[in-house]
């Protein structure tokens, strides 16, 4: 699977939904955080999750709401600690 | 203090015990009228009643020892029992991960020298106890809390209502935050009063996943604190429809003319699974935004509270000092807060109304 559709994958598995009405689908440019709120715990697994699967850590200066707040701001992040491994 | 003793130095906060030859005489599968040790109750009783939890990693039956168990009347001590016949070493690392509590604060009670090494050998902050020595175990330091709080002695109920909580959990199909509304939860935000300063003493030594400066303040400092008027002091208690979890977040806020500072902040990894670990930072930053001042926060990296340092950090805190050895000052300019949950109902209890 393309980082994108992993990373689909774990927010769709894993989003706790601001309103049971609402509609689970999400653009990959929208802001997770704006569909609910942040949740200390929502915020971990998600940078666990990163870590893990995509194997590197995290630097503190790149833990902010911004790198995660999208499908596509966690695609760059995730391509430019790639990018700076290699 | 040598290696062995700074390993086994926290307050232990649960004791896992042996079975065969341990709590009881002689062998279950070979003799069925097994009896209690002497005194074992009482032992029981004053360890449940100071807050530490019990549970028990044994080889044998689980039926027919928990059948005992409830028999000898002391069934209802123990949480998430290990009986099978697997390595004693991975019951208690289950127990561990069950109770959400590091192996560092865990103690281990078996007769047979193999088992103490066993789990010794794979665990070394696993404190293993010779079985010989059980009516001894009430004096050890480590099994004595300097304060046995009212949260203390409810500890096992706490958890046994949260055993009942995961089961509904399990039950329960649909969206995580449908299920947390089901819970009808009350989140109360209130000053410390002379009361809750004991437990406050207590959360601040048991904290450590979601402790922001790792900072453990004596009672009487709280105190102190508490009586400050340049200082507020606040502790948050929830309940659901199970019961309360107790008083499970503290924060402590230095207010000066231009900025307010959280010297501490810290919530109770209980409370982790409730979607409720930003309530009482959102409500300290509506306050200081409220007063015009800025928000500024101590932060002391552990390797334990990564998570509230990502708290903090989502929450647009950003850091305005790093002395490079872990210690950090955070600040906000309180641009934008987080809401608070939907599923929740918070409750403001305060002594007056800040200015």
């Amino acid at each position: 699977m393309e980082v994108r559709e992993k990373i689909r994958h774990f927010i769709t598995a894993n989003f706790i939904i601001s309103n049971e009405e609402a509609d689970v689908s999400f653009e990959d440019h929208e802001n997770i955080f704006s569909l609910g709120f942040v949740n200390s715990m929502f915020a971990m697994k998600l940078l666990n999750y990163i870590e893990s699967e995509f194997g590197f850590r995290v630097d503190n200066d790149d833990i902010n709401i911004n790198n995660f707040k999208s499908v596509d701001n966690m695609v760059l992040l995730v391509n430019k600690m790639r990018g700076a491994l290699t | 203090m040598n290696e062995k003793e700074q390993r086994h130095s926290k307050d232990v906060k649960c004791l896992i015990w042996d079975l065969d030859d341990t709590l009881w005489h002689g062998t279950l599968s070979e003799n069925p009228q097994v009896i209690l040790k002497p005194g074992i109750t009482e032992v029981l009783e004053s360890l449940d009643h100071r807050g530490i939890l019990l549970s028990i990693a044994s080889k044998n039956n689980f039926d027919d020892c928990w059948r005992k168990l409830e028999e000898l009347r002391v069934a209802h001590y123990f949480l998430y029992p290990q009986i099978s016949w697997n390595a004693k070493s991975a019951a208690v690392d289950i127990i561990g991960k069950k109770m959400n509590i590091g192996l560092d604060t865990i103690a281990f009670i078996d007769d047979q020298p193999f088992e103490r090494e066993e789990v010794g050998s794979t665990h070394s902050e696993i404190q293993c106890i010779d079985a010989g020595d059980y009516l001894n175990l009430l004096n050890y330091p480590r099994f004595n809390p300097r304060f046995v709080t009212e949260d203390s002695a409810r500890r096992r109920e706490m958890y046994q209502q949260d055993i009942r909580r995961n089961e509904h959990e399990q039950q329960f199909s649909g969206p995580k935050e449908a299920f947390l509304a089901t819970l009808n939860m009350v989140f109360q935000i209130s000053d410390a009063g002379e009361f809750d300063l004991q437990r406050a003493e207590e959360l601040t030594v048991r904290t450590n996943q979601l402790n922001a400066t790792g900072v453990t303040y004596s009672f009487e400092e709280l105190h102190f604190f508490s009586n400050s008027d340049k200082h507020d002091l606040l502790v948050c208690e929830l309940t659901d429809k199970y019961g309360s979890y107790g008083k499970i977040g503290l924060a402590l806020v230095e207010k000066r003319v231009d900025a307010w500072q959280l010297r501490m902040m810290l919530m109770s990894c209980r409370v982790m699974s409730r979607g409720v670990g930003t309530v009482l930072l959102a409500y300290i930053m509506n306050e200081a935004r409220r007063n015009g001042v800025k928000l500024r926060a101590d932060f002391r990296m552990t390797d334990r509270n990564r998570m509230m340092y990502v708290t903090y950090k989502f929450c647009n805190f950003y850091e305005i000092s790093n002395d490079g050895t872990g210690n950090i000052v955070f600040e906000n300019e309180l641009l934008q807060i987080p809401e608070y949950p939907d599923y929740i109902d918070l409750r403001i209890n305060r002594n007056a109304i800040w200015k």
